[in-house]
């Protein structure tokens, strides 16, 4: 049982980074990694860019 | 446009704020053990004994200033990457007056000398379950938040804060099993007995290193560095691979605690051989952060803020080193016990938990009271070098001292009598421990001139809620 969980959890791991590194996942990445920035914070907010 | 939804700032200011405070609170309590270890004249009495100002010390640093800035980070970056407003406003308030209150109770029990002796989890049961309440609570506010989120991503930010919740209320659930024996007396005793219950206080023990003061400060970090180099994460990709592993990974290097005791030792070649793996992911993220200013390495120059988060990565890639070396078990041998330890801890604690902290308060209280940028940014500057040179010569000395204590304790003469007695190394200690304490007290300094630029800041200034956004429909 314990092998057994050990096993599943490493081909999980394995599954996520092949997942990761698919050019599938590029695009959706690309966008969460603009989230941050697409968000303008600061107060006076108009003039200043990202 | 007529009276536009705002973000919940309010529970971030008050949780910013508190980090401050709470910082110059712990941060005094260890100048004051560490004037302790230089002059033992100082044990004045036993509420401000040694022993019991040392746990003061590491709950108020660890759950009262790291805490509160963990809640306002994930607060804040929460609902700006979701583009809603916090779920559930009245409980995300109980989370900030209940934390509080756990905060004060420690502040008064653990002098007073209720303690349950588990290291980073001293205090007693009827603390636990309010402890316990309030983190279910944070939970329901995130994740609730997370759940009514503007758009289709959940920010990696995000996943790190989430992580940091979930585990942390698993850990202190489990580890605070106990059974009491007094009501009045706020006595109880440990659900679990003998090695077990040191495996269990050391798997909850490490993973609080792992998840409160690692994964927690990484979600600030794939917020703040990305905002303040106002650029996109290096490797988005990196982001999600270094995550997993190190939630696959992290939950198994307990043991590395626990080297030469009466664990079997399977378990500790298990915890040593996860905390060497451990090295890979951790330095994932610290290259992802560092990384994440290529091309914008000028900024570093003239940006303080940017400085704080760029060597509080540093920091965390040297410890996040050292600690799988200190964990293999020869290594161990001469470490463990010793000021090496301490010195580990504070070039992880101080370099790494409290410069994100720093950087990461200092970008968001003038947004939260409608200015652009800190009172004097000279002062953050300041603040930026004195916390330096006070972390190097803290971490510096304790390294001295720690190796000269292990060579001293395993000396032995030709006939098989040991070298040194212990005093030996305590006598041959006091100049590291002094350099130590000028470290602590600059850092400490540091904090006080943030104070002080806070109040500034804040001063005159009306407390400001940004309008919520739309998220952007179109990407540039």
């Amino acid at each position: 049982m314990r092998v057994i969980v050990t096993v599943v959890a490493f081909a999980c791991f394995l599954g996520i980074c092949l997942w990761a590194y698919s050019k599938h996942a590029k695009a959706g990445f690309d966008e969460a990694a603009r989230l941050p920035l697409t968000d303008d914070d600061l107060p006076a907010a108009s003039g200043r860019r990202e | 446009m007529q009276s536009q939804a705002t973000y919940n700032y309010k529970v971030v200011r008050q949780f910013s704020i508190m980090t401050v405070v709470w910082g110059i609170v712990g941060m005094l309590v260890g100048v004051i053990a560490a004037a302790q270890l230089v002059w033992p004249e100082l044990n004045v009495h036993e509420f401000l004994h040694f022993g019991r100002i040392r746990p003061l010390h590491t709950n108020a640093v660890i759950f009262a200033f790291g805490g509160c800035a963990l809640f306002a980070t994930s607060y804040y970056v929460v609902q700006r990457t979701c583009h809603t407003r916090l779920f559930a406003p009245g409980l995300a308030a109980f989370t900030f007056w209940g934390w509080q209150l756990v905060i004060v109770l420690a502040a008064i029990t653990l002098p007073l000398g209720y303690t349950s002796s588990k290291e980073y989890a001293e205090l007693e049961w009827p603390i636990d379950i309010l402890i316990a309440i309030v983190w279910v609570s944070y939970a329901i506010v995130f994740f609730g938040t997370i759940a009514k989120r503007k758009v289709s991503h959940i920010y990696v930010a995000n996943w790190f804060f989430g992580a940091f919740i979930i585990t942390v209320a698993l850990l202190h659930i489990v580890n605070s099993a106990a059974i009491p024996v007094s009501w009045t007396g706020m006595k109880s005793y440990s659900a679990y007995a003998g090695v077990q219950d040191a495996m269990v206080q050391w798997w909850y023990g490490h993973n609080a290193v792992g998840f409160f003061l690692t994964a927690g400060f990484l979600g600030m970090m794939y917020y703040f560095v990305p905002k303040q180099a106002e650029r996109p994460v290096y490797s988005y990709r990196l982001s999600v691979v270094h995550f997993w592993a190190l939630i696959f990974t992290y939950m198994w290097a307990g043991p590395h605690h626990l080297h030469y005791t009466a664990l079997p030792d399977w378990t500790q070649s298990v915890g040593m051989i996860f905390s060497l793996i451990l090295l890979a992911p951790s330095w994932g993220g610290m290259i992802n952060g560092i990384m994440t200013l290529s091309g914008a390495w000028h900024k570093l120059r003239t940006d303080p803020i940017l400085k704080f988060l760029i060597t509080a990565l540093s920091f965390y890639g040297m410890s996040t080193f050292e600690g799988p070396m200190m964990a293999v078990k020869t290594v161990n041998a001469l470490s463990h016990y010793t000021d090496w330890t301490v010195g580990h801890v504070h070039s992880g604690a101080l370099g790494w938990v409290a410069m994100i902290s720093i950087g990461s308060v200092y970008f968001m209280i003038p947004r939260l009271y409608g200015r652009t940028e800190m009172y004097s940014i000279k002062l953050v500057n300041a603040h930026f070098w004195i916390a330096t040179i006070g972390v190097v010569l803290y971490i510096a000395s304790m390294w001295i001292a720690g190796v000269m204590q292990g060579l001293m304790w395993r000396a032995t003469n030709a006939d098989g009598t040991l070298t040194y007695s212990f005093v030996e190394s305590v006598k041959a200690s006091y100049p590291f421990w002094t350099i130590r304490l000028v470290g602590g007290i600059l850092f400490l300094t540091g904090m006080l001139l943030m104070f002080y630029n806070m109040v500034k800041t804040i001063a005159g200034q009306k407390a400001y809620d940004a309008p919520v956004l739309a998220p952007a429909a179109a990407h540039a």
